[in-house]
């Protein structure tokens, strides 16, 4: 859910990356944080355990710039990938107004991946969203690796919607902006609907 | 307003002002360093006092993580909420608290103050707030059905979103 203060002339909306455990979602962020000019850019906060898995989430503001006059703002948002970490999960997809799904392209993940876009399905109508309705761009990571699954299978379980999607290496750097892009361009159309713009 | 199925959160300079007045009575009047308001998803709505040194940005976040993650233990042992939290640190100490059910008060005191003269303080002090943002609430909704939302994305075009990446 945005945030659009008229008294400070600021508009805040939240995204989501969402996927399975060790996907690259916190790379993903971190990319985004190295490469960004400081003055765009908040701290970015980890918490993770001390084997660096994400416990609870990532978070990192972004300030793009303005849109008529409003300073646009994203907060981003990882999830803990795995499994056992649903309840927190949940918690964070509160209030999102975009998702990024991160696939693992690699083939011994290719149930994980459908799993996780389960749970995302499952968690989001706890909350009263439906997927289908929420600004979503799939990003299929890793896609650098050696032994990674037909492209075309993974497309066709993953995105039978046909929403943006983006092969990508987080570690590089590879796909990370233009999914993000993505993304908070899809957020900004649908807050245009929302005010009822066409 | 903070409903989920709501598409925006909309915040008025009227009520802006109105909620600036009271957290700076607070401030005043339970001795604090710094106070915020943060709603529930994490975004800061209002915040004074010392905040010049602080990454607010990152505090709004991390409390909502915070009353999240205990509203979900709450949830766990049958609880609606835990409506107050408090933590306790050498020098510093932070208080927090829901208002309404939707937005959180934190407020950061040292030795200054005391959490009795805190709690006393925050209790008044959220009834007020609880007004101004039921008022906020009904403002955004009469606006909504009036049709008459001026916001500022109606009239944006492609150019404006390729603009802020390039």
């Amino acid at each position: 859910m945005s945030f659009i203060n008229y008294a400070s002339r600021e508009i805040n909306c939240k995204i989501v990356y969402y996927g399975p455990g060790l996907c690259g979602k916190t790379t993903n962020l971190q990319f985004v944080y190295q490469k960004t000019a400081p003055e765009a850019k908040g701290k970015m906060i980890s918490l993770a355990t001390e084997t660096e898995r994400t416990l609870f989430f990532d978070f990192l503001p972004l300030a793009l710039g303005e849109i008529r006059g409003f300073k646009t703002r994203f907060h981003l948002y990882t999830v803990p990938g795995q499994v056992f970490y649903d309840a927190s999960r949940k918690l964070i997809l509160k209030g999102v107004d975009g998702v990024v799904f991160v696939a693992d392209s690699q083939e011994e993940r290719f149930d994980a991946n459908i799993e996780s876009l389960e749970n995302l399905k499952v968690n989001l109508e706890e909350q009263g969203y439906e997927l289908e309705k929420l600004p979503f761009v799939i990003q299929y990571n890793k896609c650098d690796l050696p032994n990674i699954s037909d492209p075309e299978e993974l497309r066709e379980l993953l995105n039978p919607w046909g929403v943006p999607e983006f092969q990508a290496c987080a570690t590089t750097g590879e796909g990370v902006f233009e999914t993000l892009k993505s993304v908070a361009k899809l957020i900004l159309m649908e807050l245009k609907k929302g005010a009822g713009g066409r | 307003m903070l409903g989920s199925h709501q598409s925006s959160f909309v915040m008025y300079d009227e009520e802006f002002k109105r909620i600036s007045v009271v957290i700076e009575k607070l401030l005043r009047e339970s001795n604090s360093k710094v106070i915020f308001l943060v709603d529930k998803n994490g975004q800061l709505i209002a915040g004074c006092g010392e905040t010049e040194h602080l990454d607010t940005t990152s505090l709004a976040s991390l409390t909502a993580g915070n009353i999240a993650a205990t509203g979900g233990l709450a949830k766990l042992i049958g609880e609606k909420e835990f409506s107050i939290l408090f933590h306790e640190g050498e020098k510093d100490n932070i208080h927090i608290s829901i208002i309404g059910q939707r937005v959180i008060l934190v407020v950061i005191f040292d030795q200054r103050s005391s959490l009795g003269l805190v709690r006393l303080r925050v209790k008044k002090a959220s009834e007020e707030l609880g007004v101004i943002f039921d008022d906020l609430s009904k403002k955004a909704e009469e606006i909504e059905q009036s049709g008459n939302a001026e916001s500022p994305f109606a009239e944006i075009t492609d150019d404006d979103i390729d603009n802020l990446f390039s």
